[in-house]
């Protein structure tokens, strides 16, 4: 078998290759769990269709999925920038402590908690574009790689959270547990239906979704981040202020990843804990790379990472496996994305089969 | 402060920046080949869980040391495997290498966490070790701490003074150039790529069978990524990388280092002392134009495929 180089890249394959990745990892994920004496079909079955059985699990997995695509659509703003933002689970925390310390002022309040919430709401936006807005004035001013300043900035994040759940934000009758105070119910995002925790999140979370979509494909700002992607020198010539661009992609992930932040707070959680974040910055990064960095593609894989999230929490419980299996296997999932992805400009060809005409597709 | 004191803070100082010289260490191998593998952070939890496993099943840290590097280097492999032959990008490569090994690591080490087991012993150097204030620090230590200076030296020694040395910074400055020249560019940055990684993996491994004898689950608490920015701060130089992982390592016991002074700060604060450090070098550094900027290897994370 020969490899060679295709004339043109390969649009089927260019969606078929996450495809592709998919099932190695089903694939391997089977191997690994006989390699381990489980029953790979009843495992697997427990990881990807038992979550989703019923309606409940299935407002779970879109629970689970609004602040994974938030998170996503902003990294993904970043990434067609090439701005490597690493930090949208630092961005996540702060959002998540701006919107709480707001809320749990309002906590006592009698009236006004839709105001509250909104006013939450808009902290953890502005929280998380501050936090971004620091990675954001290093590479601008001091040319700094926002790769490390990013990542710096989590676990700076990180240490913030703790030292804010085990000081000023403990509950002074919590036991002396490092949490809030619960919220009251009026200050918890509403639910779509009485019966489900889903929230008005995850609307919200596809319409970030939609609007990177029109973004991206009806403005000029839009035109400007694609151009200045794929050649930093073009858009230069173009005029484009990648300054601007920076500042602008940095501040709009920033403040949709403190928005998954503070909604988690004001939805499932309820409350500032250690917690907060299963590694939803983190995994919005495979996220994004699994769906094409296309809004549709995006949304996509951020469902398909809502189910391993809780098809993980299901091996826990039916196989007592431990939790990280998550994200063993988020992470080769994107091994072998990248991997496949190698299909998509080369092409594996038969000894003795003709060779590719130049121009074929 | 009194003698002893200064002595035991001397000796955990070195201890601390041990993991950071390692991990940097390898990092600096590798990109100078051009070869930047974000991965650090799961390589190196990879390589302590590993080594850790090995040692205690075993009863023997020396056979967990050997364990560690073997999966560090099979990282490596996996990480050179699939930039250099399927032409992936390095830095989405390397995050998936960090995701899948904290992953992992926490998987395999579940069983793990809370055993114990006995550690590398401090080698005490005869008369050496009693000198007051350093004796204890420079002459007491385990061997893997003197390992990782030695490797320092020999990094210095390939990289600054040798022909190879000569040869992988082509590659890294320019691989097109370097495969004209008739040079093996994917060989020299494969070799790289499994360096860093077995680096990495010792950097886990002092982690957890000498510096902490013991596995938690994200024992490096971010070490990876500060060997990352190490390497950058010191301007892919060798003897400023050893300088400054001892200063990080510093900073990562600055709880330790502070406890009988009396600034009394949450342990949360100290605790982002190394990041914020790292941040205010990298502002630092900034500012002197001639320094480490423009000492990066030109072709770092390039990929290069001599069909191009």
């Amino acid at each position: 078998m020969r490899i060679e180089r295709r004339a043109a890249p390969s649009r089927r394959m260019q969606v078929l290759s996450p495809l592709l990745a998919l099932v190695a990892t089903g694939l391997t994920g089977a191997a690994i769990f006989a390699g381990l004496g489980q029953p790979p079909a009843a495992v697997m079955y427990a990881f990807f269709i038992a979550p989703v059985r019923d309606l409940y699990g299935i407002s779970e997995l879109l629970l689970k999925a609004t602040p994974l695509l938030l998170c996503a659509v902003g990294l993904s703003l970043c990434f067609r920038a090439r701005v490597w933002n690493i930090g949208a689970e630092g961005q996540f925390i702060l959002g998540a402590l701006g919107g709480g310390v707001v809320a749990l002022a309002c906590n006592e309040f009698s009236a006004g908690f839709g105001w509250a919430l909104l006013g939450a709401s808009v902290a953890g936006m502005l929280a998380g574009t501050a936090w971004a807005g620091i990675v954001a004035l290093l590479r601008d001013r001091f040319d700094c790689s926002e790769i490390l300043t990013s990542i710096m900035l989590n676990y700076i994040a990180l240490q913030l959270l703790l030292w804010a759940v085990h000081g000023p934000l403990k509950d002074p009758a919590g036991f002396n547990f490092p949490e809030s105070a619960l919220l009251v119910e009026e200050l918890l995002l509403p639910t779509l239906h009485p019966d489900y925790r889903v929230h008005i999140g995850l609307p919200i979370a596809l319409l970030a979704a939609a609007g990177l979509w029109l973004l991206m494909a009806r403005s000029l700002l839009g035109f400007q981040v694609r151009v200045f992607g794929e050649s930093a020198r073009t858009a230069g010539y173009a005029g484009f202020s990648s300054r601007v661009l920076l500042w602008f992609v940095l501040a709009a992930c920033g403040a949709l990843a403190g928005l998954a932040g503070a909604f988690e707070v004001l939805g499932p959680v309820g409350q500032v804990t250690p917690h907060l974040s299963a590694g939803y910055g983190f995994s919005a990064i495979i996220v994004v790379f699994l769906g094409r960095n296309h809004p549709v593609g995006i949304v996509l894989a951020g469902l398909l990472f809502a189910l391993t999230f809780i098809g993980g929490e299901n091996l826990q419980i039916e196989f007592g496996l431990p939790r990280s299996i998550t994200q063993m296997f988020q992470g080769m999932l994107l091994f072998y994305l990248l991997a496949a992805d190698f299909l998509i400009n080369h092409r594996l060809r038969l000894p003795g089969a003709a060779p590719a005409l130049a121009g074929e597709r | 402060m009194d003698a002893e004191l200064f002595a035991t803070l001397a000796f955990s100082t070195l201890r601390a920046g041990i993991p950071l010289l390692y991990c940097a260490l390898g990092v600096l191998l590798a990109e100078r080949s051009g070869m930047l593998n974000l991965g650090q952070e799961g390589m190196m939890l990879m390589g302590a869980v590993v080594g850790f496993i090995a040692a205690s099943e075993s009863q023997s840290p020396a056979l967990g040391v050997l364990a560690a590097a073997g999966t560090g280097l099979a990282c490596g492999a996996l990480f050179a495997l699939l930039t250099l032959l399927l032409q992936t990008n390095q830095v989405a490569t390397g995050l998936a290498m960090t995701i899948f090994g904290t992953g992992l690591s926490a998987f395999l080490g579940e069983d793990y966490v809370g055993s114990s087991i006995d550690g590398i012993a401090p080698l005490a150097v005869p008369l050496l070790a009693d000198i007051p204030l350093f004796g204890q620090a420079l002459f007491a230590q385990d061997w893997l701490l003197y390992l990782a200076w030695l490797l320092a030296l020999a990094s210095y020694w390939l990289l600054h003074r040798s022909r190879a040395g000569l040869i992988i910074t082509a590659v890294g400055e320019d691989p097109a150039v370097a495969h004209r020249l008739g040079l093996p560019v994917r060989r020299v940055r494969a070799l790289m790529a499994c360096a860093g990684g077995l680096m990495a993996g010792l950097g886990g491994a002092y982690l957890s069978l000498a510096y902490t004898p013991l596995w938690t689950e994200g024992m490096t608490t971010g070490r990876g990524w500060i060997a990352l920015a190490l390497v950058v701060l010191a301007g892919w130089r060798t003897g400023l990388v050893l300088v400054a992982a001892h200063v990080f390592g510093m900073a990562g016991i600055l709880n330790l280092l502070l406890q009988g002074t009396g600034i009394g700060l949450p342990g949360q604060m100290l605790a982002m002392a190394p990041y914020l450090l790292c941040i205010a070098a990298l502002v630092l550094l900034s500012r002197q134009r001639d320094f480490g900027r423009y000492q990066s290897p030109p072709g770092l994370g390039q990929n290069f495929s001599p069909e191009d």
